[in-house]
């Protein structure tokens, strides 16, 4: 045989013990050419080609799952930014009507989630774009399966602080929109928002991207939880490699699925997004493989450097494994989502600040947090300010995704349910940045930004 | 026609008819076995069986079902996957 029984019993292990999976397969779908003045026609129409590809890809996602033997857990779609779409439409509740009939057609065609309804904010804002972000808190509270987002700056233009003041409002109101707030797990605030992420909520499908691409999310923290166990002796040279070798193999069987699957609906294979990303399940958990580095908790001192180990690894690692990585492709470390962040902000060992450092090193921002209910809208603000101020002067992308939980004080908990999981309300420096926020205007791009 | 080939990996502990009993079912299932290899590893007994399943009237959908119901009566854990799964994952 070519291959020994170490090498499939490995893969088999990976699956059955460690939680490996395909997290997500994520199509986005360009909807520019059903721009249209009447609203009505433009939701029918997106829903229509939404409503018959999403049932291609459930379809064929779970034939390709079953021949092959790797899960695929999550079926998506995502679609041209929803501000680009409602352009010409007069019509006053536009927004409202194409996002139900968004989410009506995830539903119909069975994908667990649609991404895209949002703006590109970054430099300014256009009269649609306002009416998206407007509508975001009916939206997102009275729809099921719909994510939204908003791209409010990026290191090329700067930073829309007026956007961002305006955001920190809409927030209260969509947290006052649902129970827990859970309209929010459902927005993302980004810097530098990629065009072909397959990861939710943050999905859209980029003004550069074609007809339609196939973008797919690998996932495996468990499987890299298990080597670095595995390893107590190495040091950080060995560790790195270990980490390196074993994203290699699970990043090689996302771009087979991807590919494979891109094929099946005869669309192009665009992007495996490599980022590590827990869920709730037990031991599939971001925070515990550093805690396997050594950390006594996630948050101590030490936490920065080895998230950096870490997402070098595993950028390495899928950067020789295939040509086509791209999306976030970093870590993820939403608090509620992994039971090493609950913990460690439980027992105090993680606050909001030792967050947004480790941030600086780990793509995607401050992540499915709770704060308490009483957070002024100017406090969200000036936080996705720093957030996405990191991103900008880093030319990475950060985002954000907070959940200011109605009635809650800090060291509440809140439980979201399912995937979303239980958030521990963060406390907040008591200090305000709320007259820096007020001055509003454009935060000059880094000089990086000068690179021609 | 291009060759559909599964790897069928067994665990669990070991006992008598384990390898009978699998490529019994793979036989009934039209599926050839084309190698097969063991080892007890920490402590759990891993079999891989490499078959083709081209002429297999259930598929791979169909053997993973028959082959999940004999693991649990016999208290083993089984997988299949495609053979392009393992050779992504372990080779260059």
């Amino acid at each position: 045989m070519e291959f020994g029984v170490e090498e499939v019993f490995e893969t088999a292990g990976m699956i059955l013990f460690e939680h490996f999976d395909i997290r997500a397969v994520t199509l986005g779908v360009n909807l520019k050419d059903l721009v249209d003045r009447d609203a009505g026609r433009l939701a029918q129409d997106a829903g229509e080609r939404l409503a018959g590809l999403g049932k291609r890809l459930v379809g064929e996602a779970v034939e390709l799952s079953e021949s092959m033997g790797l899960p695929i857990i999550n079926k998506r779609l995502s679609i041209t930014p929803a501000a680009w779409l409602i352009e010409p439409c007069a019509q006053a509740d536009a927004p409202l009507v194409l996002a139900q009939a968004l989410d009506r057609a995830a539903c119909e065609a069975g994908v667990d989630f649609i991404g895209g309804f949002g703006a590109l904010v970054q430099k300014g804002t256009t009269a649609a774009d306002r009416r998206v972000m407007e509508s975001l808190p009916q939206v997102l509270s009275s729809t099921q399966r719909l994510c939204g987002f908003l791209n409010l700056a990026s290191t090329l233009a700067g930073m829309n602080m007026d956007a961002i003041v305006r955001l920190g409002h809409i927030l209260k109101d969509m947290a006052a929109a649902g129970p827990n707030g859970i309209a929010c797990a459902k927005f993302v605030a980004f810097c530098n928002a990629p065009e072909d992420n397959p990861f939710m909520a943050g999905a859209f499908h980029g003004g550069g991207e074609a007809d339609a691409a196939l973008n797919v999310g690998i996932s495996g923290p468990g499987v890299v939880r298990a080597v670095v166990d595995k390893h107590p002796d190495a040091d950080l040279t060995a560790l790195s490699e270990i980490i390196r070798r074993t994203v290699f193999k699970i990043t090689r069987g996302g771009e087979l699925v991807g590919r494979e699957l891109a094929r099946r609906l005869g669309v192009p294979f665009g992007v495996v997004d490599i980022s590590l990303a827990p869920t709730t399940a037990m031991g599939d958990s971001v925070g515990r493989i550093l805690e396997g580095m050594g950390l006594e908790r996630v948050g101590a001192p030490g936490t920065t450097a080895a998230l950096a180990l870490l997402i070098d690894a595993v950028k390495k690692g899928g950067a020789m494994a295939s040509g086509r990585v791209g999306g976030l492709s970093g870590t993820f470390i939403p608090v509620s989502e992994d039971e090493a962040m609950i913990e460690a902000v439980e027992v105090g060992a993680l606050s909001l600040e030792k967050l947004e450092a480790m941030t600086a090193v780990c793509s995607v921002g401050l992540d499915m947090f709770a704060v308490p209910g009483d957070t002024s809208a100017a406090t969200l603000s000036a936080i996705i300010a720093d957030e996405l101020s990191i991103g900008m002067a880093n030319d990475k992308t950060t985002g954000v995704r907070v959940i200011p939980a109605p009635g809650t004080v800090a060291g509440d908990s809140v439980d979201f349910g399912g995937l979303l999981g239980r958030a521990p309300v963060m406390p907040v420096n008591r200090f305000s940045g709320a007259a820096f926020v007020a001055r509003g205007g454009r935060m000059p791009a880094p000089v990086r930004s000068l690179r021609n | 026609m291009e060759k559909e080939r599964v790897f069928v990996v067994v665990l669990g502990k070991d006992q008598k008819g384990i390898i009978a009993q699998v490529s019994g079912l793979l036989f009934k299932h039209g599926a050839n076995i084309e190698d097969v290899q063991q080892k007890v590893m920490d402590g759990t007994f891993v079999m891989t069986m490499l078959a083709d399943i081209t002429e297999s009237a259930s598929g791979s959908a169909g053997l993973r079902q028959a082959l999940n119901e004999l693991a649990e009566s016999m208290g083993l854990k089984v997988m299949l996957h495609n053979e392009a799964v393992i050779k992504a994952m372990h080779r260059i």
